[in-house]
């Protein structure tokens, strides 16, 4: 449970760092904490103790019960493909932000009111 | 193969280990591909590890020297026809077995290369699709110049 | 019926136009047309051939059964939301082919309209909570580059800051994903419903509706989470604001909401009261911030905040009457909201400016333009022939009924409100004295003819309300999404029964 518990405290740590920092990149990188904090949320839900790789290996019957849950982590993939995504969109308009306003102090970037 | 940018990229020792580490990494990530099925990995790993050697590449030589060897429009070209080919996988299920991304080949013996039904296609196409994409993406954001023009 | 065809022809659609309309735009925008016809037509024969089906048509992908696969169900609600969504999508690909001429990249803007479509229609027929995010995310991406199209200053910070709320609450939803899933090892909807049903409510349930209020309150723009609205949907190019404002709050947004707290969990009250209050929030502070805009469409946007608040307090109040008049104010909002927007494009084509200081006299000039907002302010207004009326007399109504009469004299007070900030547009844009902004191009005919069209739909849309046809094809809707348990009984008989687990 513990463990659970200091995962919504990452997650916590990323939300405060997107709202508090004022450099793009760092929020880009508290963006990326927060997504690091739910996939290792999502690996820890499908631990179980004692039980092993959810693959066939030849030479090594493992039984199905003793398998860890493959479903968190074909979760898990597919969120670091679409964080992939996200963290890249959101590079590429840091940079072309960058090009505009010459800085990437977002008290300096507020063209835009409201 | 002749480097017309010598001066580009990072120094003789750097150049010249990459030489040798830059296939035993391409080679790496279709290792992975081609057995998805029977080990962990697959199309997405692969396909990164696959870019990360461009990726490799580049850093070393420089992105001119890459940009000699390989046509960006090919690049782009290329991660769209695996995505069209990725789509057409599932319509071909959808036409043989009636259900969209059905498994319309054999299953195969377990633990053989030739097994998992159509899963080791789709791995090669989403290993292309994932592969280029990943290094457009780095391209682009290298390319970007800090001033604009 | 093949359900699948909704997400893989404009997902075919968007790499071919990468593919091979690189060079020639023309082909770009006819390949985007015929998708979108495509899908429109078969969304409208899915709805038809609905009732013979029993009301629910289910595909299981990959040919495995349903804990084992992604389920896309279509039911009445997700027939009729694939139906606004195609609707609005054929028009606003029609009037962007020639809109764009002041734009360039044109396949590029084709390619990512048509990835928005594949998401939002995913989202719509998913039947699978992470197949959902999945999907939201592409529509997602692909909105924010849209939203950054122009890449001029104000539309990169829009953009960004769109982006940076939008990864923040999809990190929520897929936490919440993440607890379900802990909780019921399941992802399938109907599945967790089934389960949570046997359960009970447990306590880190409300952790759940916390996280998915919050993140799909963000994609519905309700007001604590309003703010990148008003940026982002001005910034885009109009048949994108259109699109953004008509259909894309209402699917990530609305009918998400619809569907997992009503259909999943049961439409629990302390969710519906929190709605509820969200909602009335964001009629008042949507309303009364309109008024003092000056940009055409960053009114249009604020505008937009406080009609999703109808929506969302018609669905909130849960009797028939009000989930009705939120059905139809959705539809009607999606209508005569992206016919403003276009408006608004059209202006701008011609002006090249929005600010509606610099406007005014422009309706001896701008015939189309300046009729079609006339219906539109009306529609949105209320005014009795025009669609808006119906449905939020409706939703009062239905107010007064719940017993929530605070609520249905609030909701009436700033339709009176709408009113006047739309009257102040048409002062200041379209009649009163000429300002300085002049007339410098011809709105193209394939705009104009999008803008006649949608306006004649303001008005024939409100024949929906003849009670024959009514209780044909709306109710039906209505008891999708009032029956808590009707969803998961419909699907459960397409469960795997055997004993894998």
């Amino acid at each position: 449970m513990i463990l659970y518990i200091m995962c919504f405290f990452l997650f916590l740590v990323g939300i405060y760092g997107a709202i508090t920092k004022r450099d793009l990149i760092k929020i880009i990188l508290a963006i990326g904490i927060m997504g690091y904090s739910v996939n290792l949320f999502l690996v820890l839900l499908a631990y179980r103790s004692g039980a092993l790789i959810p693959i066939l290996v030849e030479g090594l019957n493992i039984p199905p019960n003793m398998m860890v849950d493959p479903i968190p982590q074909a979760l898990v993939l597919t969120s670091i493909v679409i964080e992939l995504g996200i963290t890249a969109l959101m590079a590429a308009l840091a940079i072309r932000i960058y090009q505009k306003y010459d800085t990437f102090d977002i008290t300096k970037i507020r063209r835009l009111q409201g | 193969m002749q480097n017309n940018f010598p001066n580009e990229g990072m120094s003789v020792i750097v150049k010249t280990i990459t030489r040798f580490t830059v296939w035993l990494i391409f080679l790496y990530g279709l290792y992975i591909v081609i057995h998805g099925h029977l080990s962990p990995g697959g199309g997405f790993a692969g396909g990164v590890i696959v870019a990360l050697s461009y990726v490799h590449l580049t850093l070393a030589y420089g992105k001119n020297f890459v940009l000699d060897r390989i046509n960006k429009f090919a690049m782009n070209s290329l991660e769209a026809i695996a995505a069209i080919l990725i789509v057409l996988t599932g319509i071909v299920g959808l036409w043989l077995v009636g259900r969209f991304l059905a498994n319309f080949l054999g299953i195969g013996t377990l633990y053989t290369l030739l097994s998992a039904g159509y899963i080791p296609i789709l791995n090669i196409f989403i290993c292309v699709k994932v592969g280029m994409g990943l290094y457009l993406v780095f391209y682009y954001l290298a390319s970007f110049k800090p001033q604009e023009g | 019926m093949i359900l699948s065809q909704f997400i893989f022809v404009p997902l075919l659609a968007a790499f071919l136009i990468v593919l091979f309309a690189r060079k020639k735009e023309n082909v770009a925008a006819i390949i985007a047309l015929a998708a979108c016809a495509w899908i429109l037509i078969v969304a409208v024969i899915g709805f038809l051939k609905l009732p013979a089906h029993g009301g629910l048509i289910l595909e299981n992908t990959s040919g495995w059964k349903i804990p084992y696969t992604i389920a896309l169900v279509l039911d009445n609600l997700s027939s009729f939301m694939l139906i606004v969504v195609s609707l609005i999508g054929f028009l606003s690909a029609f009037y962007s082919v020639q809109y764009l001429n002041h734009f360039n990249g044109k396949w590029n803007f084709f390619a990512l309209f048509m990835l928005m479509m594949t998401g939002m229609n995913g989202v719509i027929l998913t039947g699978d909570f992470f197949n959902l995010f999945v999907f939201m995310e592409i529509s997602l991406y692909s909105a924010y580059a849209l939203v950054a199209f122009g890449t001029e200053s104000e539309e990169l910070e829009a953009a960004f800051k769109y982006a940076l709320m939008g990864a923040i609450t999809s990190t929520m939803i897929l936490f919440g994903i993440g607890i379900l899933y802990s909780y019921t090892s399941t992802l399938t909807m109907a599945d967790v419903g089934l389960q949570l049903s046997h359960s009970g409510t447990p306590k880190l349930l409300f952790l759940v509706y916390g996280l998915f209020i919050a993140g799909f309150g963000l994609k519905t723009a309700l007001v604590p989470f309003h703010a990148w609205l008003p940026d982002a949907h001005p910034s885009a190019p109009a048949p994108i604001s259109a699109m953004l404002s008509g259909v894309l709050i209402k699917t990530l947004g609305v009918y998400a909401i619809v569907r997992i707290f009503f259909n999943v969990f049961g439409a629990p009250t302390v969710v519906l009261q929190i709605l509820m209050l969200l909602a009335i929030l964001s009629i008042v502070i949507g309303g009364f911030l309109s008024i003092v805009q000056w940009d055409f469409k960053r009114l249009l946007g604020f505008s937009s905040i406080s009609q999703i608040g109808y929506v969302v307090l018609g669905f909130a109040l849960g009797t028939p009457l009000g989930i009705l008049g939120g059905i139809l104010h959705l539809f009607y909002h999606a209508i005569f909201k992206s016919l403003l927007f276009m408006d608004s494009g059209a202006v701008e084509y011609a002006t090249d400016t929005r600010d509606l200081r610099q406007l005014g006299g422009l309706s001896k000039e701008m015939k189309v333009t300046s009729s079609t907002t006339m219906v539109g302010t009306l529609s949105i207004a209320g005014i009795p022939p025009f669609n808006g009326f119906f449905s939020k007399l409706i939703i009062i109504i239905a107010c007064i009924q719940a017993g929530r009469v605070v609520l249905g004299i609030i909701a009436a007070l700033v339709s009176i409100v709408t009113l006047a900030y739309f009257l102040k547009v048409q002062k200041h844009a379209f009649y009163g004295k000429k300002g300085s902004a002049k007339v410098l191009e011809k709105v193209p005919l394939a705009m104009k003819a999008v803008m006649i069209v949608l306006a004649a739909l303001c008005l024939l849309s409100s024949l929906i309300m003849i009670p024959p046809i009514r209780e044909k094809y709306i109710s039906p809707i209505v008891d999708t999404v009032r029956g808590k348990t009707s969803y998961i009984q419909n699907i459960e008989p397409y469960f795997d029964t055997g004993s894998i687990k």
